[in-house]
């Protein structure tokens, strides 16, 4: 039998399928109001699929019928997983605050990769993602990304719980 | 706790599917519909803008086909796979995912008859050039690729030379000059070899073969491994806009399947050579059992080699797995469970007494696949290599004595009689 390699980052089908099935609001770092981007694919679909969208982006009032914050401070109400859409280099700042508003998950989407971001939200005790996209997660582990021919890596005797679409 | 990573046979059975939501069916459902509803128009357009997962059209995706992929993509040990419905479409559909008109592909020269022509003859009318070389110094891969080249081209166990290549060797060439190597792994199947484990970056398949493996439904499949980097500069097709799917960028939105999605968005749905649901259901019932005819299949073919090493009827013998094999140190790297149930033989008496000794086989069936529960002989210099010139035959590894068996399930020591029997009428004729 080979395992694979225990990881400081939950990326394992367990600890993704426990921030998913636990986080409600998610401020959505860097939205962009364009409908062919990929965080606007990313939280349009969280958003049809049960969670609070936070738009946070200072150049947009408004995206998704969410009102649209400059940054995270200024959000009024809890915050479960900040999700960024920024280049790796601009995560750092963003670790900070999320740390200081309590959210409990730091989400850097797919193609971000800030190690040194990360280890600051885990030693402040966020659970902490780094390269994977919530939207493409979420379909894997809850149902849907089968659609795509993706290799899910789940198996199970179980009925899904959830379907998506 | 981390995720288990579970065995091959666990996959063949398991992967792809679990039990249906709707009625708890704990066999693959088979879908054998053209379309599905839309919810409402909203639900409608956030499909076809890929903002939601689902099905619209079966010519794009079906559920009982997405799991032949993903089962696929789980035997290879890659990221994502897209259905189609031949071995032929497999390979076009993958290369017309990575080149348009000028661009220019390295072949092994050692393939599939209609895979040469595809890529010499097909392929060359759209302005898409390949150079053919010997796969048997990797080097001439490295020596044939030009900045207009898009990818590297072979077969893992070529088909009729029965060579193995040095995909290890090849993939770092590949790797060198920043373009993925695609590697068709129809002969070995995932369970014989792993390519992706070699630094392949796509694979193709014909499902035909071992994967339905009974020779009863055409298939086919792309996997990849997902870890090429598509924004190394030289394909921009990837990363920039699509002009064909309304400004997606497929790489920065669907990361390390961005290739499978962009092959399913762009190549297949607009050429159309989708796979029938009935047949990855089919092709599925077979992947089952795949692990226990592939060990029989290998235990029967050396069998068989060893038995036709020692016959005066025969000139020589190809099978890798056989000691003394001009491939048999490749074939101990990279098909350490058994060389497929393909070989070849040089009969005493040439073209006509290979032709002799088809026509007198009992059950053995005289036909063009390979891969069949049944053994399957030919004759390829007068069948599935006969567009091709004698030079070009000659560099395909078909020679004029040369008998290909594809050998099967059947008892083994009937195998070896309706062998040695023809073997004699042929030495008659």
């Amino acid at each position: 039998m080979r395992v694979f390699a225990a990881t400081p980052m939950a990326d394992d089908i367990a600890s993704l399928r426990r921030i998913l099935a636990t986080s409600k609001t998610i401020a959505v770092v860097g939205l962009s109001a364009d409908w062919f981007r990929p965080s606007y694919f990313a939280a349009k679909y969280l958003q049809e699929h049960g969670y609070r969208i936070i738009p946070v982006n200072p150049r947009y009032d408004a995206i998704l019928g969410e009102r649209c914050y400059k940054s995270l401070r200024d959000i009024p109400e809890p915050v479960d997983v900040v999700d960024v859409f920024r280049r790796a280099e601009d995560v750092g700042p963003i670790a900070d605050e999320a740390i200081a508003i309590g959210a409990k998950v730091l989400w850097q989407q797919l193609g971000v990769k800030n190690e040194a971001a990360a280890r600051k939200a885990e030693t402040a005790g966020l659970e902490s993602v780094m390269d994977r996209c919530m939207k493409i997660e979420h379909a894997r582990i809850l149902g849907g990304l089968g659609w795509a021919g993706v290799n899910t890596r789940v198996i199970s005797a179980k009925r899904p719980k959830f379907i998506a679409n | 706790m981390p995720d288990r990573e579970f065995g091959f046979e666990t996959l063949c059975l398991h992967a792809g599917q679990i039990p249906d939501a709707a009625t708890g069916a704990r066999a693959v459902p088979l879908y054998q519909t053209t379309s599905f509803v839309f919810d409402s128009a909203e639900h409608a357009a956030s499909l076809f803008n890929l903002q939601t997962f689902g099905n619209v059209y079966t010519r794009i995706s079906n559920p009982t086909t997405a799991v032949f992929e993903e089962r696929m993509a789980a035997l290879e040990n890659g990221r994502a796979a897209l259905g189609v419905a031949t071995g032929q479409a497999a390979e076009a559909v993958a290369i017309l995912t990575l080149v348009e008109q000028g661009d220019h592909i390295v072949s092994a020269g050692t393939l599939y008859g209609g895979t040469h022509t595809l890529l010499g003859v097909n392929l060359a009318k759209l302005g898409i050039a390949t150079t053919f070389v010997d796969p048997e110094d990797p080097e001439n891969f490295r020596r044939a690729i030009t900045p207009r080249t898009k990818l590297v081209y072979a077969e893992a166990l070529g088909n009729p030379s029965i060579n193995v290549v040095d995909i290890e060797r090849i993939a770092g060439i590949a790797r060198d000059a920043g373009v993925p190597l695609v590697i068709d792994n129809t002969v070995p199947s995932p369970y014989l070899c792993r390519p992706f484990d070699w630094g392949a970056d796509i694979v193709v398949h014909s499902a035909t073969k071992y994967l339905g493996g009974h020779g009863t439904t055409m298939g086919g499949v792309i996997v990849e491994s997902g870890r090429f980097p598509w924004n190394n500069g030289r394909f921009p097709g990837m990363t920039e806009p699509s002009p064909g799917y309304h400004g997606v960028r497929f790489y920065e939105t669907f990361g390390d399947f961005g290739f499978t999605m962009r092959a399913r968005m762009e190549t297949m749905r607009t050429f159309g050579p989708a796979l029938s649901p009935f047949n990855a259901w089919m092709l599925l019932q077979g992947m089952e059992t795949l692990p226990l005819r592939m060990d029989r299949h290998c235990a029967n073919a050396l069998a068989v080699a060893e038995f036709l090493q020692g016959h005066p009827q025969v000139a020589w013998v190809n099978y890798p797995g056989l000691p003394g094999n001009r491939h048999h140190d490749l074939a101990r790297k990279y098909l350490p469970r058994g060389a497929s149930g393909l070989l070849s033989f040089g009969i005493r008496g040439g073209a006509r007494a290979g032709e002799a000794f088809i026509e007198a086989a009992t059950f053995m069936s005289h036909l063009a696949n390979i891969g069949d529960a049944k053994t399957l002989v030919i004759h390829p210099a007068s069948t599935t290599h006969r567009q091709m010139s004698e030079a070009e035959q000659v560099r395909a590894g078909v020679s004029p004595d040369m008998v290909r068996m594809s050998i099967g399930l059947e008892t083994l020591d009937d195998i070896l009689w309706d062998i040695d029997n023809s073997l004699r009428l042929a030495a008659k004729a």
